[in-house]
């Protein structure tokens, strides 16, 4: 159990820098994923916590004490690697032991606690067999295993979940979730997958190209996202997303060709936003509806609970997620509505959340 | 492109017979001279059907030449040889791949430019150091006038002399330093996964625990591999050991083959020489024989 509280890190190999003054304060217990594309530095990130990157300046501290110059072995985290990294000529156990054979814990004493590790994770029945004859889901246990026996203040896990296939990855996610309730370790999650981080994280970091773009719950990152990336990036399908210019009576969208009418209470004439909405918030209504926005159906992708319905509106690309029985034909008009509140706004310039329009919608008096 | 047809199967195993017959050949030949007695070895041509004198011509090669403890000084040597260079190769390569410090690449190519200069090429300088390991030192305290120093301040004159001529220490040394072992370690190390470094170094494994625990046991297959070669080299050694044995004590089994080998003039005693050819290849016969089962083993369990 431990806290970790990042300060203005960055790192830059030779002339490029791929992590940009990171500030991050994780609490005791917490579980936190860093969710971001690939490239964007979250791996780099979760390594110099593990002191396997050198920290080019800041400082990390793990329980209030900086471990900037501590050895990985002396920093009290482990970690789970993308590949398992398991050991090919040791056993499963010796695979599981060996940190505390190299701490010098008596033979004894490690057999039990292996033992224990084993109960928690089902490896009990195959102590003695090498990583080459287990499969990838028990590879996977292994090498969490590994990382439980050492009982530390911190878990680090790096993609854990990328290698297994789809049924497996969502037991593991479970897994891991209920491991860390047991435990109760302070856990770093990184990982590219959205939804692996929307259903694990207590608190989840968005990063993109070296910077953290929004720290938040997921709820909130998905209701409130603080940029343009993050409204994007979180979510599948992705956030519809239109070019727009406030004028007087509210939205003028694609370049004149759309209005909307939406109060525009605080934004001055004339200004470049980005509007969002996410494709679960639009409704199919009949074309020619009043209000509704009208649009010609490309696609349509059936999920089996629901349909994805790809629209064209004026040459933009707009999706339009409905569990409604409607199947409208390639081809045909379909009417897009959508409520106010729905709506996110971001700046054309610098992709920041602009909450003027939310904020500043009167609340009907009683 | 894998062909199967009856013609071309029959036609490779033709050309595999071939090459097998004109391997075997001369091992045949060696065996059925020495199976001959003195006259039928020296008919012209040669019969090629096995004498009853084996048994007699291996006794009496082995008391010519004192093959017993010669054997026993090429098993020292070439054991010690392929056992020296398992080490010092594992650890060169281990330091070039694993560490950066200045002057990594300086080493590296140091030990590149030794696979140029074999020791037939530096034998004289390389036979100047056995005889006296010291002189290199000796050398640089006269150059500095350091040993006039000494002599005028102590009175003592600065002699330092350590001869390795006549010893196993001096039969192995030098043939231990050459690069080769090094650039197939370093090889193999290049494909070791970093992850199961980084797994190490989380596990709280400093760098020589990762050595011992995790680099050797993987590379075992380099081992036997870079060991069964180095054996057989050193065991073929000839100028080597000869230079610097000047004591029969220390002589190898390769060198006093010569022994038996008829001098002009002498009595043609081919059948001795044949029978001394083949007690000393067999070590290292049953060495490849060995070493061969744990390539195999090494190939069954494929890692990583």
């Amino acid at each position: 159990m431990a806290s970790i509280t990042i300060r203005d890190v960055y790192k830059s190999y030779a002339k490029m820098q791929v992590v940009h003054g990171v500030n991050l304060d994780i609490t005791s217990g917490e579980f936190v994923v860093i969710l971001g594309p690939s490239g964007c530095g979250k791996s780099t990130l979760l390594r110099m916590i593990a002191g396997l990157e050198e920290i080019s300046g800041g400082t990390i501290a793990i329980d209030g004490t900086v471990v900037n110059k501590l050895e990985p072995r002396e920093r009290g985290c482990a970690m789970v690697f993308q590949n398992y990294a398991l050991y090919p000529h040791m056993s499963v156990a010796q695979n599981i032991g060996y940190s505390l054979k190299v701490a010098g814990v008596p033979t004894a004493e490690r057999t039990q606690r292996i033992q224990a590790v084993a109960r928690i994770l089902e490896l009990e029945q195959l102590l003695d067999r090498k990583p080459m004859a287990l499969s990838g889901g028990q590879r996977q246990r292994v090498a969490m295993g590994r990382a439980m026996i050492r009982e530390p203040k911190v878990f680090l896990f790096d993609e854990p979940l990328s290698n297994l296939d789809a049924k497996l990855r969502v037991q593991m996610r479970s897994e891991i979730r209920k491991l860390h309730r047991r435990l109760n370790a302070t856990s770093v999650f990184v990982t590219h997958d959205q939804v692996e981080a929307m259903t694990l994280a207590d608190r989840l970091v968005v990063m993109n190209g070296g910077r953290v773009e929004q720290v938040g719950t997921p709820g909130e990152i998905y209701s409130l996202p603080a940029s343009r990336f993050v409204a994007t990036f979180v979510g599948a399908p992705a956030m519809n997303m239109l070019e727009g210019k406030v004028v007087l009576d509210g939205l003028s969208l694609l370049g004149g060709s759309r209005r909307l009418a939406v109060s525009r209470a605080g934004l001055p004439v004339g200004t470049k936003v980005a509007v969002g909405i996410r494709p679960e918030a639009v409704r199919l209504v009949a074309p020619g509806t009043p209000g509704a926005l009208n649009a010609t159906v490309d696609l349509v992708e059936e999920l089996g609970a629901g349909r994805v319905v790809y629209v064209d509106l004026d040459g933009a690309a707009f999706s339009v997620m409905t569990s409604e029985a409607v199947h409208p034909a390639p081809g045909s008009a379909v009417g897009l509505q959508f409520s106010e509140a729905d709506l996110h706004f971001f700046s054309s310039e610098t992709g920041s959340r602009l909450d003027v329009f939310k904020a500043s919608v009167p609340v009907p008096a009683l | 492109m894998v062909e199967r047809t009856p013609i071309l199967n029959f036609l490779t195993h033709v050309i595999l017979f071939l090459g097998f017959v004109f391997c075997v050949a001369p091992f045949v030949i060696v065996v059925i001279a020495a199976s001959h007695n003195l006259k039928d070895v020296n008919d012209v041509p040669m019969s090629l059907l096995p004498g009853s004198d084996f048994w007699i011509n291996i006794k009496t090669a082995w008391t010519t030449a004192d093959l017993g403890p010669k054997l026993f000084n090429s098993f020292i040597m070439s054991a010690g040889v392929a056992a020296g260079k398992v080490i010092i190769s594992a650890l060169t390569a281990f330091s070039i791949v694993y560490f950066r410090y200045p002057g990594r690449m300086l080493i590296f190519w140091l030990v590149f430019i030794t696979l140029m200069l074999p020791l037939e090429v530096r034998i004289v300088p390389t036979y100047a150091v056995v005889a006296n390991v010291l002189s290199p030192y000796q050398t640089i305290l006269d150059l500095t006038g350091l040993s006039w120093l000494i002599e005028k301040i102590s009175g003592v004159q600065v002699s330092l002399s350590l001869g390795l001529l006549n010893s196993y220490t001096g039969l192995i040394l030098p043939l231990i330093a050459t690069a080769t072992g090094t650039f197939l370690y370093r090889q193999f190390f290049l494909t070791v996964p970093d992850e199961l470094t980084e797994a190490a170094r989380m596990d709280g494994a400093g760098a020589v625990r990762f050595f011992i625990d995790i680099l050797l046991p993987l590379s075992r297959n380099n081992m036997a591999a870079l060991g069964t070669i180095m054996f057989l080299w050193a065991w073929n050694q000839y100028l080597w050991p000869l230079l610097i044995t000047t004591d029969q004590s220390h002589a190898t089994a390769v060198t006093e083959l010569k022994q038996l080998i008829p001098n002009v003039g002498g009595i043609p005693e081919w059948n001795i020489a044949m029978a001394g050819t083949l007690i000393v290849m067999l070590p290292p016969l049953v060495v490849v024989v060995l070493m061969q089962r744990w390539f195999v083993r090494g190939l069954i369990a494929t890692e990583k």
